[in-house]
């Protein structure tokens, strides 16, 4: 276990490695901190002088150490939009990005475990194949147009007329998909809760709850058909298998040999692929937030591409970095500490 | 398989396989493929088909924007299915975007392929050092998601060149940048049936007959790996396809006087509030039917060729 987690550990500094390096690149490359921080009237030659003062004649290595130390004490530099340190700007974003994600989670977990394990047990039964069906259509809805449909359903609202009018069905058609459309879809609305430090929440009142809906079920639509396909197959297979036989033949109660004996090594592999998948989530937030404006993380990426704000960009880089490391790491442990099978050390198959 | 003296042809061979006898057997499937061909050609020729040049500026009349389908009061009989917030038809745009959504999956899909089929053959076969470097390059790109690899390389590239050269090379850029974004799948199942081929008979023969390890690779068992990089390609172009319409809709993808299907839901967006869903929701729903009936195509090639595959 130790040999292992130094492996996991070593692994994980290696990984931060390579992506401080691209980071520091790409701050290297792209733009010119001199001309941001004076202005026209300045000559070269105090250009140059400043320019030698902040160290940008050093070679690269000598730079990147400078980067590299300056980034494990937490500064990151100054974002030029905001005029204050990027990691402060990122510390403000995240926890709407985070209250985001977590109420995809719960709704992911909620649904997909139940439907996957309901169309494992009965792989016949309509309502298995009509959720067989719509989670190919699920996985070829890309995630911003879901958003895109429901803030039409269900923010703008539609007045259906596609049935005539005149007849009793008609009418009762028209007006059954018609929608009122009078959810929230633009940003995190002002019935905040304060919790603490930059952490205003969503969760506490009915207002921001009904804010965070749309968002997180759009963001929790990408994920939800592949958790559903994967806990069904696996549970298939395991259903197949020698002990849960063995359990139904010495006639323990089918509830309890679906729910407590088989259920336990099908979320095996549902636990690595979907802690892999919490990390692949922060990428659908910068399209989840940037169609619903939610001040997150994401949202704040990609004004940052936008307005060249490149210390918050390598800022928001090293943070994801982080957080897909952790991620992996953790899910790799506790896959470690759920399946003794799995042989730590050895090579990944 | 077949024990006719003659050396069957490729037609014949094809109807006696099993991939025909199940397609033959799949409604779903027919239908898929049905749909599919008929967009692409739909795609391919839509200079042909499309009743104005969405290219084209002197074509294009401001007054007439935002006109809605033809099923809704207010219709203009010359546009079918309306028009976009600039007064182009929605129905000549949407087949010259579906051409540029087409070009730019196939196009990833096959530098995809020709990155990982090379490294994969390469990391199985040769194995070592160079199996472990490009498998842990593979499980680093992999640990992220290729959806972020792809924004973070659009968006940096874009920073770095400026957002007029980047607009000019857009279809060139998306394929390169989800060209690289997704070679690991490639890599990793070609790698995975490289291992299971290497230490068959024939390779070993091959080897005792003094053949060089490039032709070995290429020639003897690139082609028992097939099936798998057939059943993935179909995936991924619908994943190529998703993720360049993600790009786009970020605005790090096809410019809007050169639209894709991406692009095209991202200008429409901005006037769905308005009441003009057409604008977004057409071109949306064409991206669905495409991306669908590829991943329907793909599911049940999975089901023939390789069962297994993607469990476990």
């Amino acid at each position: 276990m130790i040999a292992f987690l130094i492996k996991r550990l070593m692994h994980a500094i290696l990984v931060m490695f390579v992506i401080s390096v691209l980071a520091f690149a790409i701050q290297d490359n792209l733009g010119d901190p001199v001309q941001q921080m004076v202005g026209q009237s300045v000559p070269e030659s105090e250009r140059a002088a400043l320019r030698d003062r902040l160290g940008l004649n050093d070679p690269f290595l000598v730079q990147y150490a400078r980067f590299a130390k300056n980034a494990v004490q937490g500064d990151f530099g100054y974002s030029y939009f905001y005029r204050e340190p990027a990691l402060e700007v990122i510390a403000r974003h995240l926890p709407a990005t985070l209250e985001l994600v977590f109420a995809a989670t719960l709704i992911i977990v909620l649904l997909s475990v139940p439907i996957g394990v309901y169309s494992a047990i009965k792989p016949r039964s309509p309502f298995s194949r009509f959720f067989m069906g719509a989670s190919i259509i699920g996985i070829s809805i890309p995630v911003f147009l879901t958003a895109i449909v429901l803030i039409q359903i269900f923010s703008i609202g539609m007045t259906v007329t596609l049935f005539p009018e005149g007849t009793a069905w008609g009418a009762w058609l028209n007006s059954a998909l018609s929608t009122q459309g009078n959810m929230p879809s633009f940003g995190r609305g002002y019935d905040l809760v304060h919790v603490m430090g930059h952490w205003d929440t969503n969760l506490a009142t009915w207002d921001g709850l009904k804010h965070l809906v749309l968002p997180a079920v759009s963001l929790a639509s990408i994920m939800l058909p592949l958790f559903i396909r994967l806990i069904r197959a696996e549970m298939m297979e395991v259903l197949q298998s020698e002990y849960v036989k063995y359990a139904r033949a010495k006639g323990i109660s089918m509830r309890r040999v679906y729910f407590v004996h088989a259920l336990k090594n099908t979320m095996l592999p549902v636990i690595t692929v979907g802690g892999v998948q919490i990390g692949t989530m922060v990428a659908y937030t910068i399209l989840t937030e940037t169609v619903f404006q939610w001040p997150g993380m994401g949202l704040m990426f990609l004004d940052a591409i936008n307005r060249a704000d490149i210390p918050l960009i390598v800022t928001y880089l090293m943070i994801v970095g982080v957080i897909f490391v952790v991620t992996n790491t953790i899910v790799d442990l506790i896959y470690g500490f759920v399946n003794p099978t799995v042989k730590l050390t050895g090579k990944p198959a | 398989m077949t024990t006719t003296t003659s050396t069957p042809s490729r037609w014949e061979r094809l109807r006696d396989s099993f991939l025909w006898y199940s397609f033959k057997r799949d409604r779903t499937a027919q239908l898929c493929l049905a749909v599919f061909i008929c967009m692409v050609i739909a795609a391919f020729a839509s200079p042909l088909l499309a009743p104005t040049d969405p290219y084209d500026l002197r074509q294009i009349d401001i007054l007439d924007s935002e006109l809605p389908p033809f099923w809704i009061d207010g219709a203009d009989e010359r546009y079918a299915l309306g028009t976009d917030a600039q007064g182009r038809d929605l129905w000549s745009i949407v087949l010259y975007g579906t051409r540029v959504s087409l070009l730019i999956g196939f196009g990833a899909v096959m530098l995809q392929a020709l990155l990982g089929v090379t490294f994969g053959l390469m990391a199985g076969y040769l194995g070592g050092r160079v199996d472990a470097f490009l498998m842990r390059l593979a499980d680093i790109q992999l640990s992220f998601s290729t959806l972020m690899v792809a924004i973070v390389v659009g968006a940096v590239v874009k920073a770095t060149m400026g957002s007029a050269f980047y607009s000019q090379y857009a279809v060139l850029m998306l394929i390169l940048i989800i060209g690289l974004a997704e070679w690991p799948q490639y890599a990793r199942t070609v790698r995975a049936s490289v291992l299971a081929e290497k230490n068959k008979e024939y390779v070993d023969a091959a080897r005792v007959m003094g053949l060089r390890s490039k032709r070995i690779m290429f020639r003897h068992v690139l082609p028992n790996t097939l099936s798998p990089i057939f059943v993935i390609s179909t995936v991924q172009i619908a994943n190529a396809i998703i993720s360049e319409a993600a790009l786009s809709f970020l605005g790090l993808g096809m410019p809007e006087t050169h639209p894709s299907l991406g692009s095209l839901i991202k200008a429409g967006f901005d006037y769905i509030q308005s009441g003009s869903w057409w604008i977004t929701l057409i071109p949306g729903a064409v991206l669905v039917v495409l991306v669908l009936s590829i991943n329907l195509l793909g599911d049940w090639l999975r089901d023939v060729m390789n069962p297994r595959l993607y469990k476990g």
